[in-house]
């Protein structure tokens, strides 16, 4: 695919001797959705972890046109990757609101260290905040949300990076119907950003509402790639995925 | 370099290195295999000093027999110690560096307390064997120092037949690993934390006793043990007792080598420059896992 | 308020407070357990922009400490340095030392970095013991000679303008570091490190800055240590009772603001010059430890974090 975002090419990991990516390729598009399944152990977060620069694996990434592999993760997420963790993992001392101050003045802008911020991105917060519907919490300590609250508060950091490519790594684990529609809008809503996004995801309901192509892992390699229906209709995911 | 001293600095460094291995073997449990970063180790080893001085003044009881005699109530010391930073610290997740902050406070709370009890004079034992010498060819073996090393490497071998023969053991070993898989075996990885961490102070008290029969000892002499215990782990690799005797097999040749050849007043250098050294550069120790 | 009119108040209350008491007071003992307490408010809040701000433990503190008064020794022995020349010299050598230890061991985790600098510390203390040049284990005589300067009536009361003076500056370097972006990285990496590079954090750098900016920090409270004993030994300076000390004060006061420190130095280190006089040395330091631990254990946001609980609303930055 030319004029892809990312392109990843033959990504491995190997932990000691077990091999928990085999050699994966994955491109996306601008602006595409792309729904990530696989069975427990399949290599998923592993490959987030090789995109967002948390573990270094072998093999090539792209992203715009930048080789990623020189480049620890908070270079990564200047260029454009933001991710959201499968556990949350706020900022548990501080307000829901300098939450979002961390990855506006670091990684939206090059903010100069030595100056206090004048609170020019503090409208921003506000404005990210009032659209995952965080904003009367916006004074509250990070650690005292909900679950469901602090998966938004994941995602509206990442936004808050003004990412090109959002990977959602389990955004949806655990929570109740409601929620994870309240989420999913989220997530939707990046399409009129031009932000393309991962979804990494269980729950096939919602992959299958999300997704415009769905990949799937297994043990570590890349057995399917493709529009929904073809890839749910494959035998060989029915065998490795569906069927156990 | 002349032969006979190049014999005796290998030799005493050889013995040192299995007092080493009781001083350290404790550290390799509690920091390696269980995740508690006890740096107050060095304090309960001054403990085990002045009890075993204290029997051997008052009642001319043996160190080692009292080393052995008190182990039960280093082992309860060690297990409510561990109860209760499990409720204050562990249990309750995050910031693991408060829990350091706590024994660091142990640590310096129960040297000033040993100084106010009894004084910063030296304090050391009698037993018949202190004086004695043997000689082979032209290698001196002191049994101040070679009863010691026969009592750590006793100790330590057992603890490694006693993790890696028994169930017990083998719980040990995966509480740091995989805490899941234990309690699916039915395991209450807590209850296996405070046991180990019960036999890892009780490996302090023993040493304490060895550590008094060697040298004289003052409460201040803990914290220079405190890079010695630390780097003797992390050295052999984490977690592991194998490794624990290696790295001691190391750093006590390396001292003595640095006594015999440079002076005395350098060998606290080496254990703490060595420890830094393979943080530095080997951080998973110059064995790995 | 502002970073400079905040620099501006401390540095001139701090000028206002040496000048008038050395007017009024003639004791010198007033000075000299004064510029003791002053030099465990440069120390915690030292300590506290690595270990509050960031949350790296540096047990070492008294290797930065002495690092700053040996420079002093090695420059007055060289050519009687002026003053101020041994106070930015131990500034410069600790602040390099902070930022190459930093740069050897920030790459491993908290518990690992915090037993390298208690390692650190005693490898300097064994080089210190064994190099005769500054007296090895016998240590090394400064004394200051002449008039004191500045029509100062004695020596420890020009010494404690002086640490009254740097006292203010490094409160106000913290509070400027904990107010700035910088400052706001750093929390992030205390948080959560993973978390704060994947929002765009340079971890490493901004670790190093707080490495270089503590120890710094506490070389300059060292370099005017010599002066103010005349006599210094390794044993006394050091003692691990600095470590134990700049731990306590931060945490006693509360390690998430500048202000914690400040408060935690002034009260137990006020409360020790009392005892030290009354009671005795060791059960001074018998009762620091005690608070540490108590404190560590059932209060373990300080003082300030009292009111910062009762508020139920973190400070706005």
């Amino acid at each position: 695919m030319s004029g892809a975002l990312l392109v990843a090419k033959g990504v491995t990991k190997r932990f000691g001797g077990f091999v928990a990516l085999g050699g994966v390729d994955l491109s996306v598009g601008a602006g595409e959705r792309v729904g990530l399944i696989g069975p427990n152990g399949s290599g998923k977060s592993t490959l987030v972890n090789c995109i967002a620069g948390t573990v270094r694996g072998g093999g090539s990434i792209e992203f715009d046109g930048h080789d990623l592999a020189p480049l620890p993760p908070h270079r990564r997420i200047r260029l454009g990757i933001a991710r959201s963790f499968q556990i949350p993992r706020p900022f548990a001392s501080m307000t829901v609101l300098d939450n979002l101050r961390i990855p506006l003045l670091y990684a939206a802008r090059a903010h100069p260290l030595l100056q206090r911020s004048r609170g020019r991105e503090t409208e921003e917060a506000l404005s990210i905040l009032r659209q995952v519907g965080l904003e009367a919490k916006a004074g509250r300590l990070s650690r005292e949300l909900t679950q469901v609250d602090m998966r938004k508060l994941e995602l509206a950091r990442a936004i808050a990076s003004h990412p090109k490519l959002l990977v959602a790594d389990e955004a949806l684990a655990g929570l109740s119907a409601s929620e994870v529609d309240e989420i999913l809008a989220i997530l939707l809503e990046m399409k009129g950003r031009g932000v393309a996004v991962i979804l990494i995801e269980h729950m096939m309901r919602a992959v299958l509402r999300f997704s415009e192509r769905i990949a799937v892992l297994v043990v570590g390699r890349k057995i399917a790639d493709g529009p929904a229906e073809t890839v749910l209709r494959d035998p060989a995911v029915e065998r490795a995925y569906l069927g156990q | 370099m002349s032969g006979p001293l190049f014999a005796n600095a290998l030799v005493s460094g050889l013995l040192l290195a299995g007092f080493y291995a009781a001083v350290s073997v404790g550290i390799s449990i509690a920091f390696g295999m269980l995740d508690v970063v006890n740096i107050a180790h060095p304090a309960f080893i001054i403990l085990g000093s002045y009890a075993a001085s204290i029997a051997n003044a008052s009642m001319g009881a043996d160190p080692i027999v009292t080393a052995v005699a008190l182990s039960p109530a280093f082992f309860a010391l060690g297990l409510l110690l561990y109860r209760f930073y499990h409720a204050t610290f562990e249990r309750r997740g995050r910031e693991p560096l408060r829990g350091l902050a706590f024994f660091f406070g142990i640590l310096f709370v129960t040297e000033v307390a040993l100084i106010l009890a009894f004084g910063v004079d030296y304090r050391s034992v009698t037993a018949r064997y202190i004086g004695t010498t043997w000689r082979l060819g032209t290698v001196d073996l002191p049994l101040r120092l070679f009863v010691p090393f026969v009592v750590s490497v006793a100790m330590t071998l057992s603890l490694q037949v006693f993790l890696s023969r028994t169930f017990f053991g083998r719980a040990v070993l995966a509480v740091g690993q995989d805490q899941l898989a234990l309690q699916l075996m039915g395991v209450d990885p807590v209850r296996i934390k405070q046991i180990a961490f019960g036999i890892s102070i009780a490996t302090a008290g023993v040493a304490g006793a060895l550590l008094v029969i060697i040298q004289p000892v003052q409460p201040s002499l803990g914290r220079e043990y405190i890079g010695l215990v630390f780097a003797i782990p992390v050295l052999g690799g984490m977690g592991s007792i194998a490794g624990t005797l290696a790295g001691a097999a190391i750093l006590g040749v390396a001292t003595s080598f640095t006594a015999t050849f440079f002076g005395p007043s350098w060998a606290p250098a080496v254990s703490f420059g060595l420890l830094l050294f393979a943080l530095a550069f080997r951080p998973s120790g110059l064995f790995g896992r | 308020m502002k970073t400079s009119s905040f620099t501006a108040i401390a540095l001139c209350t701090a000028l206002l407070v040496a000048g008038t008491t050395s007017a009024l007071v003639t004791n010198d003992y007033f000075f000299s357990a004064s510029y003791t307490v002053l030099q465990f408010v440069v120390l915690a809040t030292a300590w506290n922009i690595l270990g509050g701000f960031t949350g790296y433990v540096n047990f070492g503190s008294a290797a930065f400490f002495a690092l700053g008064a040996y420079s002093s020794i090695v420059l007055d022995k060289l050519f009687e340095a002026p003053i101020t020349l041994s106070i930015l010299s131990g500034t410069a050598v600790a602040a390099l030392v902070g930022l190459g230890m930093g740069y050897l061991t920030l790459r491993l985790r908290g518990v690992f970095f915090a037993i390298a600098t208690l390692a650190f510390a005693e490898v300097l203390f064994t080089f210190v013991v064994n190099w005769d040049y500054v007296g090895g284990a016998r240590g090394a005589y400064v004394v200051l000679q002449g008039r004191p300067p500045l029509g100062f009536r004695s020596f420890v009361q020009f010494l404690f303008a002086i640490m009254a003076l740097m006292a203010a500056g490094a409160v106000a370097i913290a509070r400027f570091v904990q107010t700035s972006t910088l400052g706001l990285g750093l929390a992030a990496i205390r948080d959560d490190e993973v978390a704060a590079e994947c929002s765009g954090v340079p971890t490493l750098r901004l670790k190093l800055v707080s490495t270089t900016v503590s120890g710094g920090l506490m070389g300059m409270a060292g370099a005017t240590f010599p002066y103010f004993l005349s006599y210094v030994e390794p044993h006394g300076v050091f003692s691990l009772s600095y470590a134990v000390n700049s731990i306590a004060m931060p945490l006693i006061g509360g390690m998430y603001d500048w202000a914690g420190p400040v408060i935690g130095a002034l009260l137990l280190g006020g409360l020790q010059q009392v005892l030290q006089v009354n009671v005795s040395a060791d059960w001074n330091l018998f009762l620091v430890g005690a608070l540490l631990v108590v404190f560590v254990t059932i209060a373990p946001h300080g003082i300030m974090g009292w009111t910062f609980r009762r508020g139920r609303r973190a400070r706005p930055t």
